[in-house]
């Protein structure tokens, strides 16, 4: 590697524009010096021939990174306009939904890809430019900002100390305890104090200047993390609807952890039960217009012995749980959150043996609308056989009766009645407020009971093996950002140059704080305080 | 309790006033050795107005169970006592009472237009019922407030700086933003002026599923809802109706806000004869534009890890625990990323790319302009899983 040698000896890295131990401008520099990277030898600012330093260079500069920023900006808020393709009704196809919705922007948005823009290949693309753009950013400037922080001396360049931006020179007369009154009030303030032939470096709060780079490797950290998501097994995304007194098992587990739902449980508001202050609330709304509570009591099992197929699998109970909204049931990295519901299903129907004539009933079945059974025998003879059982009948384009879905949200059936008088068994096609007897004229029927419902509660089952590495990422980024924001990197220079007295400061932020600090340390001292040149300029 | 909460509120309200013009005051004091008595009142006044702002806080909190942080109004009105908490912080770093000149009236409009929407006690939703609630409300609304600061320092800066002797491209954005503060004074004194008087107005409309449905408007109607039939008799016919896809009632205010704005404008230009910039230049004249544009600065290297925590890293763990994922894209997470992102671009470019002074003043004002989208138009507009308590 190339290298410059500076006159006080030391051995820069080709590039250097302040020399790393005495801070002599080793180019044409500025009146007043950049300090932003102490004039370190960046490479992206040395090489410039390959195609790497092409792709380096692109990617060190701050200007490709703001620009990245402001292009995710825009793309999000454009994201904004119009719902997500994810908030959109599920049943509707999305290419119609945007149309009908939004008229012909609507379709334009739906075209360009817009209604599901944070998952397209695009803004993934920009998310993994700017985690490029952070990593080449940072290493680009680290590495010698921390060589250049590291080699400095206590004495520096005159050329170096003139050109800070706060400065003055006085012709001082040596004295010794006002010197030591200096550094003894430096020290009280926290500063580091070097000396060197009676020549001063005071300094503090250097960790601050790591600020930036530890709040990119955070941020890093945290897009690692996003991406692992995509890796299998770290992620379960699985839902599930429970019937309170159903036992079954939770999606994503491999058939581990079985749930029974023992309750579901809704609540609303209501005038009379809530306090005095919520009154005047519960009234704009309507009293039982608002939610209150949404839970669901569980018991948790988990399986115990091997899976055999065809048999029941054994259950050990691991704990009784409320699932709440806010209030998920965890469990071996696993969480079950509740996300809905739906009340009142039906879970089975009753009807009378009926003969149509006298209204006698000669006994009851009860349905199970989910596990119906093929025949109820009622003794003496009358028997009912069940031959077809839609859940959730309509006609269909045949006119032939059909179901739409295994929830029996309109259940019918296909009864056969038998009874002593009528061996052979009469057909009867049942469903709610109709009755059809294809065969002819039945003297029996069956009436209608009763209906028993239960509520029906839905699930998230959740594992998700990236959170603790986002929350790694996301702890370094704080760190780094209050280390980079609430501390400064203070350093002040005293140097006698014959009878003269040079005194120099910087700071990489907070000016204001830093010229109270040194009117403090200066005042009643023979030294002059620096005069801020920055001000002489405009 | 309810009742002391609100006169706390209405006390705290009138001392910020009282303090503006103490601060404005401060102005005309030539700065000497000593202190400046009218900002030392000012300053007094307003810490009165804040403890008065806290107890309304605090006992409102008492009375409803959990932290008043859960509809459109409370969080409003937190986040205008944020501001001024902001504000007193800054005050005593730098000392500058031109900055409570700027920022108590910001505060009062932003706890005026809060006051506009429904302000009963209402329990919580079973989604809001967790601590986190508190958290991450409170410390999302004084990143912003802090960051807000800097929407201050920023439009002192460019009242003194844009050169009013001729009009330009600055001159006019500038009074943008001046019309924008005074259109939501309009909002407020149209809301107030229409409900002292009890204007309702009931119109039976067509929803975009082709449902019929009654909207109440408490605004004379200057754009109807869709094929709306006005219900209540001598009332205003609207000038055109709206399709259906468009929230008729809130255009409408929208509307009135702006063309009371104008109104108001109007009439401060013809009778101040210059802009409104122009005629707030000479109060501005003496100020050090360095230590402004550092207050600026200041107060997003302060604000932006407060936000970072609050509306990005516990809406996180929140979400997480509520809505069983981190991050959903939801509207008011975006533009919270929006947010951030903006102050991120604004802090490398003044870190690196050098954009200090105006440059800087300008961006702030933007990020303010990001800040009062996400809290106005998300939640009325662009409704998600976030549309808490519109109107």
């Amino acid at each position: 590697m190339e290298q410059v040698k500076c006159e006080c000896g030391h051995v820069n890295p080709i590039g250097t524009v302040l020399c790393e131990a005495c801070g002599k401008p080793l180019e044409e520099v500025p009146a007043l010096l950049d300090m932003r990277y102490e004039g370190s030898a960046r490479r992206s600012q040395t090489y410039n021939k390959t195609i790497i330093d092409k792709i380096w260079n692109f990617f060190s500069s701050v200007k490709v990174g703001v620009w990245l920023i402001v292009i995710t900006l825009v793309a999000s808020a454009i994201g904004t306009i119009y719902p997500q393709q994810m908030y959109i009704p599920p049943t509707v196809s999305p290419a119609e939904y945007y149309e009908q919705q939004y008229g012909l922007l609507g379709k334009w948005y739906y075209a360009l890809g817009f209604h599901d823009l944070y998952s397209s290949w695009w803004y993934m693309l920009l998310i993994a430019l700017i985690g490029v753009s952070l990593v080449i950013c940072s290493l680009d400037r680290v590495v010698p900002l921390y060589r250049a922080l590291n080699n400095q001396r206590v004495t520096r360049n005159e050329q170096f100390l003139q050109r800070q931006r706060l400065f003055s020179r006085a012709k001082v007369k040596h004295d010794e305890t006002a010197f030591r009154n200096v550094v003894d009030k430096l020290t009280k303030r926290g500063y580091r104090v070097r000396e060197e032939n009676g020549n001063i470096l005071a300094e503090k709060g250097r960790f601050s200047r790591w600020g930036p780079y530890v709040n990119h490797i955070g941020l890093i950290i945290f897009l690692i993390g996003a991406m692992l998501r995509f890796v299998p097994g770290m992620y379960v995304d699985e839902s599930m609807w429970i019937r309170e007194g159903e036992i079954k098992e939770i999606p994503g587990t491999n058939g581990k952890y079985f749930l029974e739902n023992k309750k579901f449980i809704f609540e609303v508001y209501e005038k009379e039960k809530e306090k005095e202050a919520f009154q005047a609330a519960i009234d704009r709304v309507g009293s039982g217009m608002m939610a209150k509570n949404y839970q669901t009591d569980v018991v948790l099992y988990e399986r115990v012995g091997p899976v055999v197929a065809g048999e029941e699998p054994k259950l050990k109970k691991i704990k009784s749980f409320s699932i709440r909204v806010n209030e998920p049931l965890k469990h071996d990295h696993y969480a079950l959150y509740q996300v809905d519901f739906k009340l009142d299903e039906l879970k089975s129907m009753s009807f009378h043996f009926t003969d149509k004539e006298t209204n006698k009933s000669f006994g009851t079945i009860t349905v199970d609308l989910i596990q119906p059974e093929k025949e109820y025998d009622l003794g003496n003879g009358y028997k009912v056989q069940l031959l077809s059982y839609f859940p959730d009948f309509y006609f269909d384009e045949n006119g032939n009766p059909n179901t739409r879905s295994k929830v029996p949200n309109n259940p019918a059936f296909v009864f056969k009645m038998f009874a002593p008088d009528r061996p052979k068994g009469e057909v009867s096609f049942t469903a709610i407020r109709q009755t059809i007897e294809p065969l002819g004229n039945n003297k029996y029927k069956m009436a209608f009971a009763n209906i028993e419902t239960r509520n029906v509660s839905a699930l998230t089952v959740r594992r998700d093996f990236t959170l603790w590495i986002l929350g790694v990422g996301g702890a370094i980024f704080m760190i780094g950002l209050i280390q980079g924001m609430y501390w400064n990197h203070r350093r002040v220079w005293i140097r006698r140059m014959n009878d003269e007295v040079l005194v120099a400061a910087h700071t990489n932020k907070n000016w204001f704080g830093l010229k109270k600090e040194l009117e403090g340390i200066f005042k009643d001292t023979p030294f002059v305080m620096p005069i801020d040149q920055a001000d002489k300029r405009s | 309790m309810v009742q002391l909460s609100s006169t706390l509120l209405y006390v705290a309200f009138v001392l910020y006033l009282v303090a503006t013009l103490f601060f404005g005051g401060a102005i005309r004091v030539k700065k000497k050795e000593g202190v400046d008595r009218w900002a030392t009142i000012g300053i007094f006044v307003t810490i009165v107005g804040f403890i008065a702002q806290l107890g309304y806080f605090i006992t409102r909190w008492i009375a409803a169970g959990h932290a008043p942080v859960s509809n459109l109004f409370e969080f409003t009105t937190f986040f205008g006592m944020m501001i001024v908490g902001a504000f007193i912080v800054i005050y005593f770093i730098y000392k500058t009472s031109l900055l409570g000149l700027f920022t108590l009236p910001i505060a009062i409009l932003v706890i005026a237009y809060a006051s506009m929407f429904p302000r009963e006690i209402s329990p919580l939703i079973p989604a809001l019922q967790s601590h986190w609630l508190h958290i991450h409300v409170i410390t999302a609304a004084a990143g912003e407030a802090i960051l807000a600061i800097s929407f201050a320092a920023g439009l002192i800066y460019l009242i003194r700086v844009v050169d009013q002797s001729k009009p330009s491209k600055r001159t006019f954005w500038l009074e943008f933003v001046l019309f924008f503060l005074i259109s939501t004074l309009g909002f407020v004194i149209v809301t107030t002026s229409f409900r002292v008087a009890g204007y309702e107005a009931t119109f039976e409309w067509i929803d975009k599923n082709g449902k019929q449905d009654e909207m109440v408007y408490h605004m004379p109607a200057l754009v109807g809802p869709h094929e709306g039939v006005l219900k209540t008799e001598e009332r205003m016919k609207p000038l055109v109706d709206m399709p259906a896809i468009i929230n008729a009632r809130k255009l409408n205010t929208v509307i009135w806000s702006l063309f009371s704005g104008l109104a108001l404008y109007g009439l401060l230009r013809l009778l101040l004869r210059k802009r409104i910039a122009a005629a707030l230049q000479p109060l501005v004249k003496n100020v050090n534009l360095d230590l402004v544009d550092e207050i600026g600065y200041r107060s997003v290297a302060i604000g932006f890890p407060v936000f970072t925590l609050g509306a990005l890293i516990f809406a996180m763990i929140w979400a997480q625990i509520a809505w069983t994922r981190f991050w959903g894209w939801d509207p008011k997470e975006v533009w919270a990323l929006i947010t951030w992102l903006f102050y991120a671009a604004f802090l490398h470019l003044r870190l690196s790319k050098g954009w200090h002074g105006e440059r800087s003043a300008w961006l702030a004002v933007i990020g303010f302009a990001i800040i009062m989208f996400n809290l106005v138009a998300v939640n009325l507009v662009i409704a998600g899983l976030h549309s808490y308590a519109g109107s």
